[in-house]
């Protein structure tokens, strides 16, 4: 009806519009919002696919101690060769006083080319050459042997007055700035200067350990540390990581790095590293509050002994253990590292965190194994001797004073406690992580240090009147992370430590007030560049690259497991059963059936053809067709372990062993790992990867050869 | 028969018919989901992470039906946290009843449209702030900035929906 009924057709029109929009948005938002709750869940379940591979590394460090086991109680050397090598892989190496270290480290002898264009370095130093080094290190230049080695002697110098426990105070600087685990990530700490300026007077740094490892920069790391530590003694401090230490560091890519660097003396640069490391101080304490220590605590802390021990005894903490044959009542040495330069000799050190591994089956008594593993014994305690003679330590010298051989003891100096207690309090510092349940179990991850909970922290804290711990040792997402009720802080300061995005770094002030303020930061320009999708999807490509090789690694058990699930011989299987079979051989606790969708492409029926899923994963790793799929496998699973191992016999750090030795190591790991292996599969392996070097192996080479996941920095 | 045995009835018939096998699997995935955000391995999740368990587990709930289901599933005195006892039934018949469902590419193309005046295939900058902001359950501005990051096109400062929900289909699996 004329205008009245335009007016309502209009009214309705635009009712109905807006009715339309209401809907339509809501559409909009809820897909929307359902898309995104689907990237966070993916951005969790990578960041636990990184982390449970990553622990689940450190568990080879188990392994190799099970290996070195088995081979003193199965092994039956066939030639002398063979024995001479078994004894290599035990004692390695000789034992420096100190005259002898300065004499072995000599850089004096060095003489500096007029080519060289690097900075050269005079000491004492100044700031100028701090700059310098700056400078030189974001050109790409390297430092001259004879200033590094230089560099380093003045370093141990300088660490070797300093206390266990270095003490701060907020009273004369500002503010201090703790920083966490950097692992030769060099571009992080250009980062954290960059933004929070360099050390000075008037700017007061504590790093956290770990300054090296994994990233390919770990050498100017130490080199920026040690400069600036010199220069400025008051202000910069540094605490000892669980990745300074040569064990560790065979493993993780400092040594290499090390060696390719600098072919000519990087044998003599380790050594002296070696003695730099066992000479950090282990813990800082700010204003009496704060206490800051790489790992973690344990219920067993005790500051009071920790500022006590001689800390440098410990040159590396990943010590061998004391066997004690339990129908022959002989102790067996392991030597797992060099002996240390000072004092005592190589460690006698009891394992009381590897207690909880199972021991290899007794060897069945055949008189020849008993008699090569009694020659092992008597070579090893030989060797020992020798070293004691080195240092002047005659063997009536007890190796622990037991707490009841002290009890009668009144002056109060003598320390009663044992070599075994000092050796827990250190790798307890260096090693632990907190959790959220109370109590204090080994932590049988790592294969070192506790698990410690809210409880133990809350113990610690009281017994020695601090407010809270700052700690590093875990990657943060955000970089930094609070837990147990605010009183443990971990900090982390190298940024996309697994992938370009995975994570920021972090560091944290602290002022008079000790309320800690943070800057995060990602030292990648790109990662600001992608979009939260992009960079998600990128960390979990690369996540789920590594999720498949050990997927492909254990190729022969999950056939078995997935076997068991299908009695009938069809080939296939629920996804419900792929998914515990899968958890059930890998034991890596992640939640598989979230995962399923990225790893498992096509099914049927909610069915799994599981030959063919394994074949397309196997397709997937370079073209090494030829070698035989189950050696394939076993590389893959102990790589590292290999990789370790090949460090270890090649004494010099050439990356050359020879090709004896390389055979004789493939023996023993196949006979240990049950698989089968003939002369002929490792011809094959050597032939067909051509890394024959005038009859010696280049392993890097070999290693490279097997490395699924591309290096993506 | 009263209404609601008749309703009882139905479910456990629903239940038989579903045997074990199939509630198991889909009681496991609903506990793998919920232990991804279960910081303090203790069963329990902050109650702001709900949303992101319900949907990465299939379903599309809109605000308003989240709060629906949260109602159910916190405790009496709510404490910010939930517990993965009264979550997992009702989640599990969430699953099985098969609510929140997702919501199709054609229907999803017409909420588009239906914000696209003048049919041209994109949308202003303004317009969809306008709409995202304001009308339906709003957006955050961080909700807003981030989904402007990905469907903005600079050059035109408009979103090209179709462009856009093309590369967002292809991203789910």
């Amino acid at each position: 009806m004329g205008s009245g009924s335009s007016v309502n057709a209009n009214y309705k029109y635009s009712l109905q519009k807006s009715e339309n929009a209401f809907k339509a948005a809501v559409l909009i938002q809820q897909w929307y919002r359902r898309y995104v709750a689907r990237l966070e869940m993916r951005r969790r379940c990578t960041w636990r696919i990184f982390q449970s591979i990553e622990y689940a590394c450190e568990q080879d460090q188990i392994k190799l101690h099970n290996f070195f086991s088995y081979l003193m109680d199965h092994f039956t050397p066939s030639s002398s060769k063979e024995r001479d090598f078994i004894s290599r892989m035990f004692i390695s190496g000789e034992s420096f006083k100190e005259a002898e270290l300065e004499k072995y480290c000599d850089y004096e002898s060095l003489e500096v080319p007029d080519s060289y264009t690097g900075p050269h370095l005079s000491f004492p130093l100044l700031p100028d050459h701090a700059t310098a080094l700056l400078e030189a290190f974001k050109h790409k230049q390297q430092l001259h042997a004879r200033y590094l080695l230089n560099l380093l002697h003045e370093t141990r110098k300088h660490l070797k007055q300093l206390p266990n426990i270095s003490h701060v105070s907020t009273c004369y600087s500002e503010e201090i700035t703790v920083c966490g685990d950097l692992h030769g990530q060099l571009d992080d700490l250009f980062l954290i200067f960059y933004k929070n300026g360099l050390p000075s007077p008037s700017k007061s740094y504590v790093f956290n350990g770990d300054f090296v490892d994994r990233g390919k920069q770990s050498l100017e790391i130490l080199i920026v540390l040690f400069t600036f530590l010199l220069i400025y003694p008051k202000e910069v401090h540094l605490n000892r990581g669980n990745h300074e230490d040569h064990m560790v560091n065979l493993r993780y890519g400092f040594t290499k790095e090390v060696m390719q660097k600098y072919k000519v003396h990087g044998k003599k640069i380790l050594k002296m590293i070696q003695n730099v490391f066992c000479w950090l101080p282990l813990a800082t304490l700010i204003d009496q509050k704060v206490l800051i220590i790489h790992g973690g605590i344990s219920d067993t802390t005790d500051l009071d002994m920790l500022e006590k021990i001689q800390r440098n005894k410990f040159v590396s903490v990943l010590r061998g253990k004391k066997r004690k044959e339990s129908n022959r009542n002989v102790e067996i040495q392991e030597l797992n590292g060099e002996s240390k330069v000072e004092a005592d000799p190589a460690g006698n050190e009891a394992d009381p965190s590897f207690s909880l591994q199972p021991r290899p089956a007794q060897a069945p008594s055949v008189a020849n194994r008993l008699e090569f593993s009694k020659w092992v014994r008597q070579t090893v305690q030989e060797q020992i001797e020798w070293c004691r003679q080195l240092v002047d330590i005659s063997e009536s010298e007890p190796e622990e004073l037991t707490y009841s051989s002290v009890v009668s003891l009144t002056d109060l100096d003598e320390p009663c406690w044992t070599r075994q207690d000092e050796w827990k309090q250190i790798l307890d510092i260096l090693w632990s992580d907190p959790i959220p349940q109370e109590g204090c179990r080994v932590n049988t991850v790592r294969g070192g240090g506790c698990y410690f909970g809210p409880d133990v922290t809350g113990k610690i804290l009281e017994k020695h009147n601090l407010q809270f711990l700052i700690r590093s040792h875990e990657c943060k997402q955000e970089g930094y992370e609070f837990c147990h009720n605010r009183k443990v802080l971990t900090i982390f300061s190298a940024s996309n430590y697994y992938e370009i995005g995975s994570n920021r770094g972090a560091y944290v002030k602290l002022g008079p007030d000790l309320i800690p303020h943070f800057v995060q930061y990602q030292a990648n320009k790109m990662a600001h560049t992608l979009t939260m999708t992009q960079r998600i999807s990128r960390v979990e490509e690369s996540a789920f690259r590594a999720l498949r090789e050990k997927l492909f690694a254990h190729t022969s058990a999950l056939i078995r497991a997935f076997k068991a699930y299908d009695k009938d011989n069809t080939g296939r299987i629920t996804l419900s059963n792929w998914a515990t079979a899968v958890e059930s051989v890998l034991h890596l606790g992640l939640p598989w059936r979230m995962l399923r969708p990225q790893l498992v492409r096509s099914t049927e029926d909610g069915m799994l053809e599981y030959k063919s899923w394994l074949d397309d994963l196997a397709m997937e790793q370079r073209s090494q067709e030829h070698i035989q799929s189950s050696l394939l496998e076993v590389i893959y699973r102990n790589r590292s372990n290999l990789e370790t191992i090949f460090r270890i016999i090649d004494r010099d750090h050439s990356g050359l062993i020879s090709s004896e030795e390389f055979h004789q190591t493939w023996k023993l790991f196949s006979s240990h790992m049950n698989i089968e292996l003939t002369d002929d599969g490792i011809n094959d392996l050597v032939r067909s990867i051509d890394f024959n070097k005038d009859g010696n192996i280049d392993f890097n080479e070999f290693l490279e050869a097997f490395r699924l996941v591309k290096q993506s920095q | 028969m009263s209404c609601n045995s008749s309703v009882n009835l139905s479910f456990s018939f629903l239940m038989f018919l579903f045997a074990d096998g199939a509630v198991a699997e889909i009681e496991k995935k609903i506990i793998e989901a919920f232990e991804v955000f279960d910081h303090e391995c203790n069963k329990t999740v902050d109650v702001r992470e709900i949303g992101s368990i319900v949907r990465s587990l299939g379903c599309f709930p809109t605000e308003a039906e989240l709060h629906e289901l949260l109602a159910k599933v916190e405790e009496e005195e709510p404490t910010g946290h939930i517990h993965l006892e009264k979550f997992l039934p009702v989640m599990t018949k969430v699953v099985l009843d098969r609510r929140y469902r997702p919501i199709p590419e054609d229907v999803l193309l017409h909420a588009f449209e239906a914000l696209d005046e003048h049919k041209c295939g994109y949308i202003t900058k303004e317009e969809l702030v306008k709409y995202l902001t304001k009308e339906g359950e709003p957006f955050t501005q961080e909700e807003m900035e981030d989904m402007l990051s990905t469907a903005l096109d600079p050059e035109t400062n408009s979103v090209h929906y179709r462009d856009y929900i093309s590369m967002m289909i292809v991203d789910e699996t």
